[in-house]
């Protein structure tokens, strides 16, 4: 290896400072690291460097399930330029880890159960040695039986993928394989079925989709004198991680101290633990830092993914088109281990009704242990599997009754004060049928926009792009609408917290706010909004965002569209109090001056104590001199309830959020491919903290719905449960020239629980966008198309 | 082995290169140039993009023997090498060493910077790398050293590109954040400002 | 593992004679995937991109001389009038960037039925130069691909160029992948019209064990054109000679079903490929206004 000389991990992050004087709550303000991300200096968890470090890499298991006879590692341990070669023998203390249940080996002991499940682990100078001397490993396996769908798992006589389970679900779960149900009942499904004049039913497939994060799975692990270790790592939730490395390394949780390295995309795929216990476990055992970084091969085995479904549905409709009932069963499948598979359930079976006025209403979902890979959390998280369902369902409906679909829609859309199937009351605004209004009145894209002037067809335009499939022959158009629902923050009695460290204290004479919480900034713009609430809260032009890191209280995950909501909540109470702390500080130097500092309404703005009718008192730095006010403090949503596990009762949510597509397709009839020409979206936001973010959330949420509506899928062998596609070459995610305009219509109705309003936004476009485009194919083709992703094999008929 | 090219307009050295690593390797690990990004390491999502002679190139499909006696410029050198082209003409480049860029010493003391605006204050950038921050472009930032380097070269080509024209020369540059719309709207101002500039000379 | 760098042909040739398991690379955007994702590991990797004369080409009487490295990017931008069937390839290949980077003696030697040039040089007509230090070998198109992923080239040949027949009509390429830019065919199909010799010739990539030829479809088009005088009276083909045609392509398939699509679909895609090929270039040939569709390109 060239020689370097830095001495500390180089791309550790650095504090981020903003020093324009506008640019509060509802700026479109730009990123604060948007330089060192355009100069190719931003420091993502690959970038890490350190000296002497060493490379990690694991060995994976070439079956899906099977027991491990034996390992032999001499050969590997005799390669030069190997440090250190692990099994699960060698972990220090818990071999387990888990974000609901602790039942995923650090390294497969026992048995292994899922297809590229890691079994081994080397370090190496190089990772070439440690991918041969990885090579070299030779394990020798026992296959058992595999569980790969709800029949084989629930058989009597089926194989248990975990024995003696004694996690919470456990006991009232009906078969040993089943992670978690959850029904729900209200009203009388059977009976209300009566008064349907028509009754549509349907069975529904959604397939495996990946999060297919660009940046892959790494980070640097540095052994500490201490005994401890520091962690560099990209991850949604680093306090989470933290519960759960540290019984794996046998340390206390302050031994880990962990820091937040650049994250290069999430979407759900950075919840669950990676390579940090292995980087952490190699690290420790060779006393040198170790860098892992995952190829794309090994990412798309080393992260969770959005669970594979089927749903089946059933609903009725009087001839004036309201609905009478809904009956559902949606079958989610897990893989190997539980990661948040419970909290999956919970989500498809009390949005399963989507954003709809349905009184009866019969569910049940189950999430099913199989020794197909993990799945967990993803954007939309359990909610995007229904809504494809039940949106077709709409349209099915709609048809039966001859009515226009959207309309259909408005007639049973939900609205502020209507009950969720869990009794639930939507207490703030759901403007649904205003959603669908708005991406109706759209007026369309023009027609045949592959004509040219003269020069023939622009295949770019045009369904097979580039490679020049159609010219024009057997293209037809299709409009589909869609609208769903999604939860925001973490549902069913959790207790979801944020915490936020604000400073204040003047710096060359001026106030100066720095930010400091755990929040992943995972892309989203968090670090942009969390300054922009400052300078509102505090008055103050100039504000620093401190990396995040272990050193503060935990931010929770940044996921389920929480983050603004939470972290923006905790950042702007911190605030508050901070400003009441200065204000105090004020009042004490120079009330005496002044009576309004004892009367007025005071405010921080521009640098200054004003009261409410603008008048100056002081300016803050008079006010700190060389005082520094810091606070730190946890913030809350209001509290939720755990769904009733027979009924599925309770006050399980924290917000909603609604968004709506209309799809214009155009499809090659012949040939069965697909081009979105447009993928118009509305959506209610609550208060956009800062518009060009906002938009830049709906625009990349809705991509990956229409993604997985005609292209993303892992495709997992049924006969050996492997994964048959693990490259960025067989698994499609959407290019430039797949992805249409995407306009955005966005609604500000405040939430009046949530800080000035706001609504979590990433993940509601992503659920309505699929089914959206679905439609729009099947009002193409007149075909049924029950599966994602659409292949041209199912517009073709030939399977 | 050892490899010597030229990397942003400076020459660069490196040892003990395995065979069969590859360019997109050599800039990361060994050169202190990791804006280059490693997302799928075969082809597919242009993250990796550097120009080889001039020509955006995968870099994590050249192998690093290829290189020997060749030009790369990456994200790190863009502004430099927009700066140039702009002040020598059209497909200025940073051949002659003499244009700045990142010495070796420079690279190997490589880390991340703070940095004080939000707009680039204080740090010059290339007309596209403005845009991108301008245009909201950026969300994780994975993509972007890639699609610079791809839309820096197509304007370099096609100055006044159609969106169609936007559409296929990025065909080879992956998003997972974006959706690609606010990528376009980049584009589109880096071209009206190019333009712009061009009508005031 | 060694890292050849020959500086000039005849280096490379006798490198090669030296290592027959040496692995040539030149663009690299096959083997470099392969060795970033640890499925090969050559002893001895052989890099042609010293060798200029690779990346040259040459317009001749009766065909052109192209390069072995000429990259894709290339061959869309000059090679469009001469060579229009694998201009039109080239541009489905992948993404700019590797474009700019591989060319046609990579696919040729990789030799998958999914490479992109393969079909158009099937019906262009062609002959793949080979040297080694025991002389130089020209073989024909149709007799190169020997089986899923291997080709005629003995141990110590190398690829020097590909003479391409230079078109004397119109020609067409398509290409099925389910993203509509950067994407491995799932199936693909080329079509060269020669008015010259009133003969058609076919491609089909993906579809089959090597890259093959829809001969029966060919002899089925070359009578019914000449039995109709359609050559000389350049009347529309009848939908039912475009059926014919079609189904006669379809069953010139030998596909397997794959994660990238079913053998049904490939059968049926090369049907739908064989006729809208066959209309774009008969339009092309009645109308007699140059050799591309230029919207196409």
């Amino acid at each position: 290896m060239a020689q370097h000389t830095r001495a500390v991990p180089a791309g550790t992050p650095t504090d981020v400072t903003q020093k324009h004087t506008e640019g509060g709550v509802g700026a479109s303000t730009l990123r604060p690291d948007g330089t060192l991300k355009v100069t190719g200096e931003f420091a993502y968890s690959s970038d890490m460097w350190h000296e002497e470090m060493l490379w990690g890499q694991a060995l994976r298991s070439t079956v899906a399930h099977a027991e491990i006879v034996s390992i032999d590692t001499s050969e590997a341990l005799a390669v030069s330029g190997v440090y250190a070669v692990l099994t699960a023998d060698d972990l220090p203390a818990a071999k387990n880890y888990g974000l609901e249940f602790r039942d995923t080996p650090v390294l497969a002991y026992g048995k292994v159960r899922h297809h590229g499940e890691p079994v081994a682990l080397v370090a190496a100078d190089h990772p070439e040695t440690a991918r041969r001397a990885a090579a070299k490993i030779k394990v020798e396996y026992r296959e058992l039986p595999l569980i790969t769908d709800e029949a084989s798992a629930t058989a009597p006589d089926a194989v248990l993928v975990h024995e003696g389970r004694t996690d919470r679900h456990a006991s009232h779960v009906p078969h040993p394989n089943i992670v978690h149900r959850q029904p729900i009942i209200r009203g009388n499904a059977d009976e209300a079925a009566k008064r349907a004049d028509v009754i549509v039913r349907g069975e529904y497939t959604f397939g495996m989709q990946d999060q297919a994060f660009l940046g892959p799975e790494s980070g640097l692990a540095v052994p500490a004198e201490d005994g401890g270790i520091d962690l560099y790592v990209a991850t949604q939730w680093l306090h989470a991680d933290r519960e759960q490395i540290a019984p794996c390394l046998g340390l206390p949780e302050d031994k880990v101290r962990m820091t937040m390295a650049g994250i290069g995309g999430a979407f759900g795929g950075r919840e669950d633990i990676s390579m940090q216990i292995m980087a952490s476990v190699l690290a420790l055992r060779t006393g040198k830092p170790v860098k892992m970084v995952y190829n794309r091969y090994e990412s798309f085995f080393g992260h969770v993914h959005r669970h594979p479904a089927k749903l089946y549905y059933e609903h009725g409709a009087t001839k004036d088109g309201k609905i009478t009932h809904m009956k559902c069963k949606i079958v989610l499948d897990g893989g190997a281990y539980a990661s948040s598979t419970v909290s999956v359930v919970g989500n498809a079976s009390s949005l399963s009704v989507g954003p709809y006025v349905i009184d009866d209403v019969d569910i049940e979902a189950i999430g099913l242990y199989t020794n197909n890979p993990p799945c967990g959390a993803m954007r939309g998280f359990g909610a995007v599997q229904a809504c494809f369902a039940y949106e077709a369902q709409m349209d099915k409906l709609a048809a039966k009754l001859g009515m226009d679909p959207v309309e259909f829609r408005q007639i049973n859309a939900m609205e502020q004060g209507t009950l969720m199937p869990t009794g639930q009351v939507v207490d703030s605004p759901a403007p649904v049928a205003e959603l669908l209004r708005r991406v109706k009145a759209r007026p369309m894209p023009p027609e045949r926009q592959w004509e040219t002037a003269g020069e023939g067809a622009d295949v770019r335009a045009l369904p097979g792009g580039l490679s020049n499939t159609t010219h024009g022959e057997g293209v037809v158009r299709g409009v589909g609408y869609a609208v769903g629902i999604k939860n925001v923050g973490f549902s069913e009695g959790f207790d979801d917290y944020s915490t936020a460290r604000i400073r204040m204290e003047v710096i060359n004479g001026e106030a100066v706010a720095t930010v400091h919480t755990a929040a992943a900034e995972v892309g989203q713009g968090g670090v942009t909004i969390h300054a922009q609430i400052a300078r509102t809260e505090l008055g103050v032009t100039q504000v620093t965002i401190h990396p995040a890191d272990t050193h503060v209280g935990s931010a929770g995950s940044t996921s389920a569209g929480r983050q603004t909501y939470m972290t923006g909540g905790a950042i702007k109470n911190s605030c508050e109090l901070v400003r009441e702390k200065v204000l105090e500080i004020g009042r004490r130097k120079f009330g005496s001056y002044h009576p309004a500092w004892a009367t007025a309404e005071l405010l921080l703005q521009d640098g200054k104590v004003v009261t409410d009718g603008g008048e100056v008192l002081a300016s803050i730095a008079d006010v700190l001199e060389d005082e520094a006010v810091e606070i730190e403090e946890q913030w809350r949503h209001r509290p939720t309830e755990a769904f009733d596990l027979v009924t599925g009762q309770g006050n399980g949510h924290v917000q909603y959020a609604f968004a709506a597509h209309r799809a214009v397709v155009e499809v090659d009839t012949e040939l069965g491919l697909v081009k979105v020409i447009e993928l118009a979206c509305a959506q209610d936001v609550g208060k956009a903290v800062n518009p060009l973010s906002v938009i830049g959330q709906i625009q990349g949420g809705t991509t990956q719905g229409l993604g997985v509506a005609v292209m993303e899928e892992i495709i997992v062998d049924p006969k050996t449960a492997k994964v048959r596609n693990p490259s960025f070459t067989d698994y499609l995610i959407p290019t430039i020239l797949d992805t249409p305009t995407i306009p955005v219509d966005y609604l500000e109705l405040a939430d009046p629980n949530a800080p000035y309003g706001v609504r979590g936004i990433g993940e509601a476009p992503t659920l309505s966008s699929t089914p959206a485009v679905l439609a729009a194919i099947r009002n193409a083709t007149g075909l049924e198309l029950t599966k994602t992703p659409v292949r041209p094999e199912h517009l073709t008929g030939t399977l | 082995m050892r490899v010597n090219f030229t990397v942003n307009g400076r020459p660069q050295e490196a040892d003990d290169v395995w065979e069969g690593e590859s360019l997109l390797y050599v800039l990361r690990e060994r050169l202190g140039l990791p804006g280059s990004k490693n997302a799928c390491e075969q082809g597919e999502c242009g993250s990796c993009t550097v120009r080889l002679d001039g020509v955006p190139v995968c870099s994590c499909l050249v192998a690093a023997g290829q290189v020997e006696g060749r030009e790369v410029v990456t994200v790190e050198g863009l502004a430099e090498f927009a700066k140039e082209r702009q002040e020598h003409g059209h497909g200025g480049s940073c051949g002659t060493g003499a244009c700045g860029g990142t010495s070796l010493d420079e690279a190997k003391r490589w880390e991340a910077r703070p940095q004080d605006s939000q707009t680039g204050e204080g740090v010059e950038l290339s007309p596209i790398q403005q845009a991108f921050i301008d245009a909201g472009a950026v969300q994780c930032g994975f993509c972007t050293p890639g699609l610079l380097v791809a839309a820096d070269e197509m304007l370099e080509r096609n100055p006044s590109p159609t969106d169609a024209d936007i559409r296929e020369a990025l065909s080879g540059n992956l998003c997972r954040c974006t959706g690609y719309e606010k990528i376009l709207d980049a584009v589109r101002l880096a071209a009206a400002r190019q333009e712009r500039q061009g009508e005031a000379v | 593992m060694d890292f050849l760098r020959p500086a000039s042909w005849e280096e490379a040739l006798a490198a090669k004679a030296e290592h027959p398991t040496a692995v040539p690379i030149a663009g690299g955007t096959d083997i470099m995937v392969e060795i970033n994702f640890d499925h090969r590991r050559p002893e001895y990797l052989l890099d042609l991109n010293r060798i200029e004369l690779l990346r040259e080409w040459e317009v001749g009487e009766e065909s052109v001389r192209l390069g072995a490295s000429v990259p894709y990017s290339q061959i869309m931008e000059n090679l469009r009038e001469e060579l229009p069937g694998l201009a039109l390839a080239s541009h489905t290949v992948a993404s700019p960037q590797i474009r700019n980077r591989g060319g046609v003696g990579g696919n040729l030697g990789t030799a998958s039925p999914a490479g992109d040039a393969h079909p158009a040089l099937l019906a262009a007509g062609a002959e793949v130069e080979v040297e080694s230090v025991r002389g130089t070998r020209l073989i024909p198109i149709d007799e190169f691909y020997k089986g899923v992923k291997r080709n005629a080239l003995e141990p110590d040949e190398l690829i020097k160029t590909v003479h391409v027949k230079k078109a004397d009509g119109p020609q067409q390429y398509s290409k099925v992948g389910t993203r509509n830019a950067m994407v491995i065919a799932v199936c693909a199909f080329g079509l060269a019209l020669h008015p010259e010799t009133r003969t058609v010739r076919t491609g089909i990539g993906s579809a089959a064990p090597t890259p093959v030829r829809a001969t029966a479809a060919e002899e089925f088009l070359n009578a019914a054109l000449e039995e109709g005088g359609f050559w000389d009276n350049g009347r529309i083909i009848t939908p039912s000679i475009a059926k014919q045609f079609a189904d006669l392509a379809s069953g010139a398939c030998n596909p397997i079903d794959d994660v990238r699509g079913t053998a049904k679909y490939r059968r049926h895609a090369v049907g739908i490929m064989a006729r809208r090929t066959l209309g774009w270039t008969w339009e092309q040939y009645r109308a007699g206004n140059g050799r591309t569709l230029e919207g196409a390109a």
